[in-house]
C-alpha cells in the first residue's frame, strides 16, 4: 500500500546530560491515521513527542512534517498542535477564548473566529458553552476544550499528550471511543502518548511500543496482541505465559517445537530462522489455553494440572494453574459463559493449546 | 482516655472566650485612637467630654503634614513598583528555573524579613552618606524596596508556584512567540498575585517609621511627621485623627489585597 508520510522521523537520539531518553527512532506517521506510541513511563514516548511538537531538539537525527525538515523551526511555527496531559486551559479565559487563542494572527474577523470556534464547540459537543469559564468545566470538558483549540488551528499532526489520564475510567472509555470518531471526522493524523496498552490498543490504527528509549515494534493493535516481536513487548502488551523451548524442526512458517510438560508442538514461526537443536522461546495468550476437567477436544498438546489460584473478572475468569515442576503459573483466561465449567482451587483440570495459537519470540 | 476526652472539650467550649479576649487585646487600643478622634478635648483619655469633627476639619490647615503625606505617597507608589516588579522576575526565576546557589539566593532575598529593621538603618545610612547619596526620598525609596521585595517574593513564588507551565508552552503551540505566551498568558494568570504585591508593598511602605526615620533628611516621611509633632500635646487629636484615617485605608488595603490572593489562588488552583 502506498501512504503519504505525515511524519517522517529518521534516526532521531535524544539525551540530557548522560541520560539517553531516546535512541535512533526510525519512524513514519502516515497520513490521516491514528498512531500510539506506547510505553512504560519513563520510555521516552512523551520526549519523542515534545520532539516533534520542537519543544525539544534532537541530539541527532531528523524529524520532518509534511516532508518539510524542522530544524530550525520553533515550535510556535511547526504545523502541530498538541493536547497536553493536564490540558493546560487558560485559567483567565473563557471556552471561546481559549478556542481561538491561536487564531490571534489568523488576520480573521473576530466574527469569523467565533464562528469557527462554535464550529468547533459543535465538533467536540460542547454547543453554547462558549461563555463557561475555565475553572467552571468538569474534566471530560476541560479535554474537549484543549481538543478545540488544538484543531481549530488545522494542524497536520495533532499531538495527544496522556490525554486520558487525569479522567475517571468510565469517562475515559467513553472519550477514547469519541476521541476516535473525532479523528475520523477531522481526517486530521493523531499521535497519542499512552502507558495504557488497553487504551492505544482500542483507539489506534498503530501503535508503536517503546521500552529504554528505542522503539521495539510497530504494528497495528491485532498485530502487536497477535505476534509480538519481543517478550518483552508481549509481556506489557496484555498477559502472556512463555515457555522455553528448542527447535526440532523449522519449516519457515511453522516451527516444530519441544516444550517441557507439553511435547511437541507445531507453532508459528513468526520469523524465527534458527536452526533445529536451538533454544527458543514461545509464547501462549491466557485466553488460547483450554481448560476442562476432561482432556480438552481442540487441543493438539494438553497436560493434566491443578487450580492453585482463581481471579474473577467478570467476563472472563482466570485460572491460575499448576504444572508439575514449572516454577511459573500458566495463566488461562476463560469467558464466562453460560454454561462455562467452573473450577475451584485446588480441583484437578486438564490444560491445553493449539498450537497454532502459540508464537515463537524472536530473540533480540 | 475518657476522663482526658471529658477535660478537652471542657476546655474546647472556653476556646470561643478565649479566641474573642484575643481579639479583644488586639483591637481595642487601635479602636480607642478613632474614638479619641471625635472626642472634644485635648487631653487623650476617659472620661469623653463630648462629640466634635474638629480635628478632622484642622487637617486642612497642616500644609507640613500635607507635604508629609504626598511624600509618603510618592515613596510608597514608587517602591511598591520597584519591589512588585522585582520580586516577580525574582520569583519567577526561582520557581521556574535550576541553578546553582538558588536556595542561597533565595534566603538572601527573604533577609530583611528577619533582620533587626534598625540594623538595616544604620547600615545603610552609612552606605548612602559614604558614596554620596545623601539622604533624600530616593533613598528612602531604595530601603523600601529592600524592605517590601520579600513579601512580593513569598506572594509571587507561591503564585508561579501553582502556576502549570504547560500554560506557556500550550501558548507556544498555539502560535505564540515566548514575549506573546508571557503577555498573554504567565502575566494574566498571575496579575492578581501582581495587584495583591503592589497593594502589600504600598502598606508596608506607606507604614514604615525606621528606615524612613533614618534616611529621609529634610524630606519627612508621614510617619517621621507624626512622630515629631507628637511632642507637642496641642497637635496631637489632629495626629490622632489623620492616623484614625491612615487605619481605615491600610484596612481597605488589606482587605482588597487579600482578595486578590484568593482570587489568584482559584485561577491557578483549578487544575485539577
Amino acid at each position: 500500500m502506498d501512504h503519504k508520510i505525515a511524519v517522517n522521523i529518521a534516526n532521531v537520539s535524544k539525551s540530557f546530560g548522560s541520560f539517553q531518553a531516546v535512541r535512533d527512532v526510525n519512524l513514519q506517521l502516515r497520513q490521516g491515521e491514528f498512531f500510539s506510541l506506547l510505553g512504560p513511563s519513563g520510555c521516552g514516548k512523551s520526549t519523542l513527542l515534545r520532539m516533534i511538537a520542537g519543544f525539544e531538539d534532537p541530539s541527532e537525527g531528523a524529524i520532518a512534517i509534511d516532508g518539510l525538515p524542522m530544524e530550525g523551526t520553533d515550535a510556535n511555527h511547526r504545523p502541530t498542535n498538541m493536547v497536553f496531559q493536564s490540558y493546560a486551559i487558560f485559567p483567565h479565559l473563557n471556552v471561546e477564548e481559549n478556542i481561538i487563542f491561536g487564531l490571534a494572527r489568523s488576520g480573521l474577523s473576530r466574527a469569523e473566529k467565533r464562528e469557527k470556534a462554535s464550529d468547533m464547540l459543535s465538533k467536540v459537543g460542547l454547543e453554547g458553552l462558549g461563555r463557561r469559564g475555565a475553572h467552571e468545566l468538569s474534566g471530560g470538558q476541560r479535554q474537549r476544550v484543549a481538543l478545540a483549540r488544538a484543531l481549530v488551528l488545522e494542524p497536520k499532526v495533532l499531538l495527544l499528550d496522556e490525554p486520558m489520564s487525569a479522567l475517571d475510567k468510565k469517562l475515559r472509555e467513553q472519550m477514547q471511543m469519541e476521541l476516535r470518531a473525532l479523528q475520523r471526522s477531522v481526517g486530521i493524523t493523531f499521535l497519542m502518548v499512552t502507558h495504557d496498552q488497553h487504551e492505544a490498543m482500542t483507539i489506534s490504527d498503530r501503535c508503536g511500543v517503546m521500552f529504554e528509549g528505542r522503539l521495539a515494534q510497530v504494528a497495528t493493535p491485532h498485530e502487536l496482541y497477535q505476534k509480538p516481536n519481543t517478550k518483552q513487548v508481549a509481556d506489557f502488551i496484555g498477559g502472556m505465559n512463555f515457555f522455553d523451548g528448542s527447535i526440532k524442526a523449522n519449516g519457515g512458517e511453522k516451527l516444530d517445537v519441544e516444550l517441557p510438560w507439553f511435547g511437541q508442538v507445531s507453532v508459528d514461526a513468526h520469523g524465527v530462522s534458527d536452526g533445529v537443536g536451538l533454544p527458543v522461546t514461545i509464547g501462549l495468550r491466557p485466553e488460547r489455553v483450554h481448560v476442562g476437567s476432561r482432556r480438552p477436544d481442540g487441543a493438539d498438546v494438553a497436560v493434566p494440572a491443578r487450580v492453585i489460584d482463581r481471579a474473577f473478572y467478570g467476563e472472563t475468569i482466570h485460572y491460575y494453574l499448576e504444572l508439575e515442576g514449572r516454577a511459573d503459573p500458566l495463566i488461562a483466561s476463560v469467558t464466562n459463559f453460560e454454561r462455562a465449567d467452573h473450577f475451584e482451587v485446588g480441583d484437578p483440570v486438564w490444560s491445553g493449546f493449539r498450537g497454532g495459537a502459540a508464537v515463537a519470540l524472536p530473540r533480540k | 482516655m475518657n476522663r482526658v476526652a471529658a477535660v478537652l472539650s471542657r476546655v474546647g467550649r472556653l476556646l470561643p472566650a478565649y479566641a474573642v479576649l484575643y481579639i479583644g487585646f488586639l483591637y481595642l487600643p487601635i479602636l480607642l485612637l478613632p474614638l479619641f478622634s471625635f472626642n472634644d478635648s485635648k487631653v487623650l483619655g476617659f472620661p469623653l467630654t463630648g462629640f466634635t469633627t474638629k480635628w478632622y476639619a484642622g487637617l486642612a490647615e497642616q500644609t507640613a503634614l500635607f507635604s508629609a503625606l504626598k511624600n509618603s505617597l510618592f515613596v510608597a507608589v514608587v517602591s511598591a513598583v520597584v519591589a512588585t516588579s522585582l520580586g516577580t522576575l525574582i520569583s519567577r526565576a526561582i520557581s521556574k528555573h535550576r541553578y546553582p546557589l538558588r536556595r542561597t539566593s533565595q534566603t538572601i532575598v527573604m533577609a530583611p524579613l528577619v533582620m533587626p529593621e534598625i540594623i538595616i538603618a544604620i547600615s545603610l545610612l552609612i552606605v548612602f552618606l559614604g558614596i554620596g547619596l545623601g539622604t533624600t526620598l530616593f533613598t528612602v525609596i531604595l530601603a523600601h524596596s529592600l524592605l517590601t521585595i520579600p513579601f512580593c517574593v513569598s506572594i509571587m513564588t507561591s503564585a508561579f508556584g501553582q502556576f502549570d507551565d504547560a500554560l506557556e508552552e500550550a501558548a507556544v503551540d498555539l502560535g505564540e512567540t515566548s514575549w506573546g505566551a508571557l503577555r498573554r498568558v504567565t502575566l494574566p494568570v498571575v496579575a492578581p498575585g501582581i495587584i495583591s504585591c503592589l497593594l502589600i508593598s504600598f502598606t508596608v511602605s506607606f507604614d514604615e517609621f525606621i528606615l524612613a526615620f533614618f534616611l529621609s533628611g529634610n524630606s519627612p516621611t508621614l510617619p517621621v511627621y507624626i512622630w515629631s509633632q507628637v511632642r507637642f500635646p496641642a497637635k496631637l487629636p489632629n495626629v490622632i485623627a489623620l492616623g484614625s484615617l491612615l487605619i481605615l485605608v491600610s484596612i481597605l488595603f488589606l482587605l482588597a489585597a487579600e482578595r486578590f490572593r484568593r482570587r489568584s489562588e482559584r485561577f491557578t488552583t483549578q487544575a485539577e
